[in-house]
């Protein structure tokens, strides 16, 4: 089971998957983003500094939870990538779709 | 030393990475193991892979871009070959390439399923611009491994093999 902690500030919401993301928990994480995104907050921060670990199971929850954001207007921001995490968006070329920050506060200023 | 064989892989490779013939171990797999089609077993193969690895030279980084080559291989047969059955059998084969019979040059990775057949031109990695959830994992092997190919086994199920080499020819 995924550990997913979910701040709420101000209309924007800070969410922090702690643990690796795969195929075997993508659908958690997916659960979380969605149930977030339904109250349409001004931005939703996916904090992935506790993420060591991610496959394309994980990649493909956050190309459509940033799919939803833009729809409904809520502004969707990456941050904290550790090497392995960043690997895989790069390796994708997503590193250039999603506006990723170097952590929370960084995040919330851009 | 183990018979090794120069394959004809230039036509069927599906990795774009080079044509210079990568010497393929053949002979039983030193390394072998069989997994059911559950993600939950996702991480432990990703450990064994990241770990013959190491023992085969590779850093770090490259080490953890072969697991995550081998998961995303994974991912396909469970979610695509299997249609998420949770008994489907998966067998996972690690051979360290020796050209010099001394230190391995590189690793030999081979998965195999005996679920539904697909013909191996017809597995495409997907336009990339169209930014969309999924099809990303044919791409993400091709992008880490030297070579790769599928193939139909024998009479049931599918192979794929991965190669990798320590200079990424």
């Amino acid at each position: 089971m995924l550990e997913v902690n979910t701040q709420n500030a101000g209309g924007s919401i800070v969410m922090t998957p702690v643990g690796d993301v795969d195929l075997s928990c993508s659908r958690e994480l997916q659960g979380h983003i969605k149930r977030a995104l339904e109250g349409k907050p001004k931005s939703l921060v996916v904090n992935l500094e506790k993420v060591p670990y991610m496959d394309s199971s994980g990649v493909a929850t956050l190309v459509e939870a940033m799919q939803i954001a833009r729809k409904q207007g809520t502004r969707l921001v990456l941050c904290g990538l550790q090497d392995k995490v960043r690997s895989i968006f790069e390796i994708a070329r997503l590193d250039r779709v999603f506006t990723i920050a170097s952590d929370v506060q960084a995040a919330a200023a851009s | 030393m183990e018979p090794r064989h120069v394959s004809s892989q230039a036509e069927r490779a599906s990795s774009p990475a080079s044509t210079v013939p990568i010497p393929e171990p053949t002979g039983p797999a030193p390394v072998r193991v069989e997994m059911l089609s559950q993600p939950r077993f996702l991480s432990g193969a990703r450990d064994l892979v990241s770990a013959v690895s190491k023992r085969c030279g590779f850093d770090d980084a490259a080490c953890g871009q072969m697991a995550l080559a081998v998961d995303e291989a994974l991912c396909n047969v469970i979610r695509h070959g299997y249609d998420r059955r949770p008994d489907g059998k998966i067998w996972i084969s690690l051979w360290p390439i020796e050209e010099s019979g001394k230190e391995p040059t590189g690793i030999k990775i081979v998965i195999e399923d005996e679920a539904r057949q697909v013909e191996p031109e017809k597995i495409k990695s997907r336009d990339l611009d169209d930014i969309r959830p999924g099809g990303l994992g044919v791409h993400i092997i091709q992008q880490i491994m030297s070579r790769s190919y599928f193939e139909k086994r024998e009479k049931v199920g599918m192979r794929l093999v991965m190669l990798k080499m320590h200079n990424n020819r």
